[in-house]
């Protein structure tokens, strides 16, 4: 049995190998969407922006003061998670009484500038960042060539995207924010610190997208518009999972990219779209999406 | 550092389609209104690294070389790849600020839309960093001058020399539209021609695709020897960062870029650049004449952006058009484009970036056309050393012949 559907099962398994990994992306960076979602009620369409400063932050750090990856690793979420809080903060905060549709309006906005001026500032070729050397490299699978940054970067956001479902969903910290997500009202009147806990949330979805963005800076190029081709798809990853839903985002991230690497081999032409199609179902079955509450 | 020099063009260039000024320097002993020269290209968005504050310098430099000869002036606009805005900027240039030609033009949306512009008010267009090879085809006119390369001429140097080096089987990554599939047809046919063979093809959704790895190990499980990235931009940059980290080089395939610039290769780094292979007409480490002309070039400029092909086209078009106003008078000059480009056609071309050579009947500048791989680290010895010499393309053999083009100018 070499062949499935005839195609070579070797170039199948590679092809589902890929999959995984680019649903490690989308895991990611949609788990940071939900969890903002969950509780501000903003779609926060800044996410790709965030995420390539995340990448740009890496490379600034080891071509301006020598950190290499491993710094940028725990830096870059935390220098680029400020900026967000700092957004929250002076702009965000001031729309939550308002419609959805405004806080999708500024993110936008906001997002839009924050890739001009990188743009301005970085030119638009992209710029050249190599895996560190621990990572390089790679392993002949028989059926494929496994480059060991790859298998790191699934292993790293699984550890992530478990990590972060734990802190939710067991911790004291995640009940508060379960509970805020409920009830914002009754939980601040028990005495706890809404405001901060939004705050905080935000800028902890930011810090996702922006760590996301350091894994990426290795394999995609690093450019000011890398985060607007992926960001749309993890939209629909989200809705496909359900939104503000946790574990429905990871589960949906990792299962529509191995959708997508099968496409891939089956039917090059249309890998962008099923991803849509698998929506606009989604959509019209559940319109809560699989994972969410009606 | 660049990034204050990019500053500076930007408030120059203006990310809104302003015009700047740039004065002569002092000295210039031509009389006599001056010739007006306008760069009207990318300043600011994904083509500016290979246009942008390099190209103004480059006309700079011709304009300073001919001082003595004619009085010239040089207008900067970003047309922001949009033909509406090129159209605009190049039609107020014309009626009201008195330009005589427009120079580099970049996408082949905006040169096609600014050539048929300067043949209505009798003006001078000359593409440098444009693609399609229809402004010398289809929509040749007798104002326009196409210089540096075309589509035709990266897919036969790329496909036809590549053959010839060994590299018989092909597969394409291609993206899904009008561009790419051109691109890949037409490298195809090359690559046939020359006896070498196409295993195979994927249509990658444009835009859209970050990941190419898949459609890397697709093409690697088709045993080709030479994968063809009939893609540009972003696109291109990508497939070649993820074929290093899958080593398709240490396998022994070898990855044909069909529109690539030394800009590009600056960007990704050599260490994953390395065993490239891409098409070019210029390249600044060829003979002591082209690194003579980088060196001037690049003095006035404050970045690390190596000098292009598109570069240089600016540098060579500017001076052997200066050179034809001059023998005309610059009263003659200013009154008929058409007239210019006609004594532009009929003087033999010469200059340091591309050596001797000719502008066709239809508005081809010929000259010769290179193919390089591009070095590793270990190769490379110094700022910008990045390309070995493969193969050279004599300018009759490097581009379309006169009679397939289809341009109206030639067959009457």
């Amino acid at each position: 049995m070499d062949e499935i559907f005839g195609i070579p099962a070797p170039l199948l398994f590679g092809q589902l190998l890929l999959g995984l990994i680019n649903g490690a992306f989308y895991a990611m960076l949609s788990l940071g969407l939900a969890v903002i979602f969950g509780l501000l009620n903003i779609i926060n369409f800044t996410h790709g922006a965030q995420f390539m400063m995340g990448a740009f932050v890496a490379w600034m750090l080891l071509n301006w003061l020598g950190l290499g990856y491993w710094w940028a690793l725990l830096l870059a979420p935390l220098i680029v998670g400020l900026s967000g809080v700092i957004i929250e903060r002076t702009m965000i905060s001031r729309l939550y009484k308002l419609d959805h549709l405004y806080g999708l309006l500024l993110t936008f906005g906001i997002g839009l500038i924050i890739e001009g001026v990188f743009r301005n500032y970085f030119g638009s070729s992209g710029l050249p960042y190599r895996p560190p050397a621990e990572l390089q490299g790679g392993w002949d699978l028989g059926f494929m060539f496994m480059p060991v940054y790859r298998f790191w970067v699934v292993v790293f956001s699984l550890v992530v995207c478990l990590a972060t479902w734990l802190m939710i969903e067991k911790t004291r910290l995640g009940a508060y924010l379960r509970a805020a997500t409920e009830n914002a009202a009754l939980v601040q009147a028990f005495g706890v610190n809404v405001p901060r806990l939004i705050t905080l949330t935000y800028g902890f979805g930011v810090a996702l997208a922006a760590l996301a963005g350091v894994l990426a800076a290795p394999i995609y190029s690093v450019n000011p518009q890398m985060g607007t081709n992926l960001i749309i798809i993890v939209f629909a990853v989200v809705v496909i999972g359900g939104m503000g839903s946790i574990l429905g985002s990871v589960l949906t991230g990792f299962g529509l990219g191995v959708v997508e690497g099968l496409t891939r081999v089956f039917w090059p032409e249309a890998s962008a779209t099923v991803i849509f199609v698998i929506m606009a179902i989604v959509l019209v079955t559940r319109p809560a999406g699989l994972f969410g509450r009606a | 550092m660049t990034e204050t020099s990019r500053r500076t063009v930007l408030a120059g260039a203006g990310a809104l389609p302003i015009a700047a000024g740039l004065a002569l320097p002092r000295g210039a002993r031509a009389q006599g209104a001056p010739m007006k020269i306008g760069l009207l290209s990318d300043m600011s968005g994904p083509y500016r690294d290979l246009n942008g504050p390099n190209s103004i310098a480059a006309a700079r430099v011709a304009i300073q070389e001919m001082a003595p000869r004619i009085n010239a002036e040089l207008l900067v606009a970003d047309h922001q790849n949009r033909p509406d805005v090129g159209v605009n900027i190049t039609r107020q240039w014309f009626d009201r600020d008195g330009v005589d030609m427009v120079l580099n033009l970049a996408a082949s949306s905006v040169a096609l839309a600014v050539s048929d512009l300067a043949r209505e008010r009798n003006k001078v267009a000359i593409a440098t960093s444009t693609a399609t090879s229809d402004l010398t085809g289809r929509a040749c006119n007798a104002n326009t001058i196409h210089w540096v390369y075309d589509t035709y001429m990266l897919a036969k140097s790329t496909g036809g020399a590549m053959v010839r080096a060994g590299g018989d089987t092909w597969f394409f990554i291609t993206a899904d539209y009008a561009f790419g599939h051109a691109l890949e047809r037409d490298t195809a046919n090359f690559v046939r021609n020359a006896g070498g063979r196409v295993v195979g093809a994927v249509r990658t959704p444009f835009p859209g695709t970050t990941d190419f790895s898949s459609f890397l190990l697709q093409a690697q499980a088709s045993r080709a020897k030479v994968i063809g990235l009939a893609n540009a931009g972003t696109d291109t940059t990508n497939c070649i960062k993820q074929a290093a980290e899958f080593g398709l080089a240490r396998r022994g395939i070898k990855l044909a870029s069909m529109l690539m610039f030394i800009s590009d290769v600056h960007a990704l780094g050599l260490e994953t650049a390395q065993g490239l292979v891409c098409s070019a007409s210029y390249y600044w480490d060829l003979n002591d004449r082209t690194r003579a002309i980088a060196r001037r070039i690049r003095a006035g400029v404050n970045n690390d952006t190596p000098v292009t092909m598109a570069h240089a086209g600016d540098y060579s078009a500017t001076l052997h058009y200066l050179k034809a106003a001059a023998e005309m008078g610059a009263a003659a000059a200013k009154a008929d484009g058409r007239a210019v480009v006609a004594r532009m056609k009929a003087m033999p071309t010469s200059d340091d970036a591309f050596g001797e050579g000719t502008i066709r009947a239809d508005g081809r500048k010929m000259h010769p056309a290179y193919l390089f791989e591009v070095k590793s680290p270990a190769e490379s010895r110094g700022q910008h050393d990045y390309y070995k010499l493969l193969q050279t393309s004599a300018a009759d053999d490097a581009f379309r012949p006169l009679a397939e083009g289809g341009c109206a100018m030639v067959r009457s």
